[in-house]
């Protein structure tokens, strides 16, 4: 029977003995196509009812282009502070031992447990000119709540977890062998460090670096309160589409969701281009 | 690393010798200064990104009193706000259980054409901005929409109402628990099924009796995340909702209000339940790393 049908060519799935393929598959795809793809789907039908030039003025409109200029700022921003202090995090977790660290290990994923909302309220109060940290950095002279430092703030803390966890299980699986081989060969520690291990880690860097990036772009809750939200200067993308909504400027709000999908998904296309290469450089999917 | 420790004859006095010396550090670590900065490093900026304002929000909330505290969460809007939000994480959270282990199911137990693109698209509200995933619905339901001028007629509300709140809530928790499970069930293979299949069983009883044991604690894992993301979802919900005081406000959302309104203690008051339920998913989700990992696939991979 399998030759009969190894025969017949292409074959849409595998015979197998297990039953209910028909039904879970079609139901994945019917649930999948009424919630998510439908609904999004909209977004492109209605950016392509506005027409080209329609499209273009929106999307060339300055307040839009500062938003979108903030957003990715900031977020490229935090991302970066992300992948040096989540590296160093991670590797501190993977390579120390000391009391509290499956604690510590817990407290990673906070910004994935904590709503975005109680983050946002409480990193303002923190922040803002008579807060805890507040004060002490307007003894020196710097504003953090109600400018885009605060915003870099709270996509520090949104973004932190991405980068951990994607960079420690590839950290857990250097071999050690490899950096005893380097320092007989003379490396001292930090050239190990340089030339053997981060080379490895390069590719689970990368991609923590995009998943902490394109997760800070549409972040919306834990900015808001700290931002200001100040049009032009600290008024974030995803702000400015609920304020088209609340305008009922449907047409705006739908423009400036339409270029934020389409560098999502690009974004979304580099993460799984770069865990490509990585399985066939390095031999894991970072 | 130990061979030295391994040839050479260990004499009690070649052992006190060796604990006199000053310790030898191995090649494969930093020595005790770099350690300590590394680990200050780390600890001292979780204590200050992570862990600072989640002791804030019990600060704040207990600023005026235990009283004040207590007051904030007594009020009618607020436990309306619970409400909803209970309901509404009642109604997606059991959605997206089912979704999750059907594509599980059709996705780890079968092959077949298109499946990686099946599963990336299952990944895709998770690249979606929150705001964008009420503006959908807002474009689909909305009255300049396709939809919205029947469902107006038919007297049907779904935009500024229970239902798009759920709607959105489930968009935005879709992938929770097929991303957990997809993965594990591909590790655990077919074989058990196919045995308990030629010894006769149905397939809701080889789902029933052989599946369902094996996956379920990376079930509750799922469903652990899925419903801390619905009951704290705000960029979505804050889209659809309409932000109507004691009918389509959820906690969140609540927590915005009263903190617009400078009522911060009632705004922080609030957040310690939001905050409690994180803390109570962190230790759970811990604990069914700890003691379940090998059941929880990809456990480490979030």
């Amino acid at each position: 029977m399998t030759t009969l049908a190894a025969a017949s060519g292409w074959r849409f799935r595998r015979p197998s003995v297990i039953p209910g393929f028909g039904l879970t598959l079609g139901f994945t795809i019917a649930y999948l196509t009424l919630i998510v793809l439908i609904p999004l789907s909209g977004v492109a039908w209605r950016s392509s009812e506005l027409g080209w030039p329609e499209f273009w003025a929106l999307a060339t409109d300055p307040r839009t282009v500062n938003a979108l200029k903030i957003s990715f700022g900031t977020s490229l921003i935090a991302a970066l502070v992300n992948v040096v202090f989540g590296t160093i995090v991670a590797w501190v977790l993977v390579r120390y031992s000391f009391p509290g660290r499956r604690l510590v290990d817990a407290v990673v994923d906070l910004p994935f447990a904590l709503p975005t909302a109680v983050a946002g309220i409480s990193l303002a109060a923190i922040y803002a000119p008579n807060g805890w940290v507040g004060r002490w950095l307007g003894m020196v002279g710097i504003k953090a709540a109600f400018t885009p430092l605060g915003i870099v703030i709270a996509l520090i803390f949104i973004g932190l977890p991405f980068v951990v966890r994607t960079v420690q299980p590839v950290m857990e699986e250097i071999d050690k062998e490899v950096e005893e081989a380097a320092a007989t060969l003379g490396a001292n520690r930090f050239q190990t460090i340089r030339s053997v291990i981060l080379p490895g880690l390069a590719p689970a860097l990368l991609t923590g670096f995009a998943l902490a990036l394109a997760r800070a772009v549409g972040e919306y809750g834990s900015v808001i309160f700290i931002a200001g939200n100040i049009p032009y200067v600290s008024e974030i993308a995803p702000l400015l589409i609920v304020i088209r909504l609340e305008e009922f400027n449907y047409a705006g709000a739908t423009a400036i969701a339409a270029i934020m999908l389409v560098i999502s998904f690009l974004m979304l296309f580099l993460i799984n281009l770069i865990q490509a290469w990585s399985r066939r450089r390095y031999g894991y999917g970072a | 690393m130990a061979l030295d420790a391994a040839e050479r004859p260990v004499t009690l006095g070649a052992m006190e010798e060796r604990q006199s010396r000053p310790s030898f550090r191995r090649p494969t670590t930093e020595g005790p200064v770099a350690k300590t900065i590394l680990i200050a490093l780390a600890l001292g900026f979780l204590a200050l990104f992570l862990v600072l304002p989640l002791v804030a929000v019990f600060i704040e909330a207990f600023r005026k009193g235990v009283g004040e505290f207590w007051g904030a969460l007594g009020e009618p809007d607020t436990v309306a706000a619970i409400r909803l939000t209970l309901t509404v994480a009642a109604i997606a959270v059991p959605l997206n259980v089912v979704f999750g282990i059907t594509a599980a199911w059709a996705i780890a137990k079968f092959e077949f054409k298109g499946k990686a693109f099946l599963t990336t698209l299952i990944d895709l509200p998770f690249s979606v901005s929150p705001v964008i995933s009420g503006l959908v619905y807002v474009l689909l339901f909305g009255a300049g929409s396709f939809l919205g001028p029947w469902l107006k007629s038919h007297g049907i509300e779904i935009l500024f109402a229970v239902p798009g709140i759920v709607l959105a809530t489930v968009f935005v928790t879709f992938p929770f628990v097929a991303r957990e499970l997809i993965p594990l069930m591909q590790d655990q293979g077919t074989g058990d099924e196919e045995a308990a299949i030629s010894l006769g069983a149905s397939g809701w009883q080889a789902f029933w009796y052989v599946t369902l044991p094996n996956i379920k604690w990376g079930l509750l894992y799922g469903v652990l995340l899925c419903n801390a993301r619905a009951m704290g979802e705000f960029g979505a919900v804050s889209v659809v909702s309409g932000h109507i005081r004691g009918l389509t406000n959820t906690m969140p959302l609540h927590i915005e209000i009263l903190y617009n309104e400078y009522n911060f203690v009632a705004a922080f008051a609030v957040s310690t339940l939001l905050a409690g339920l994180a803390l109570v998913t962190l230790v759970l989700k811990s604990f069914l790393e700890y003691r379940y990992g090998d059941e929880i696939a990809a456990a480490k991979k979030h």
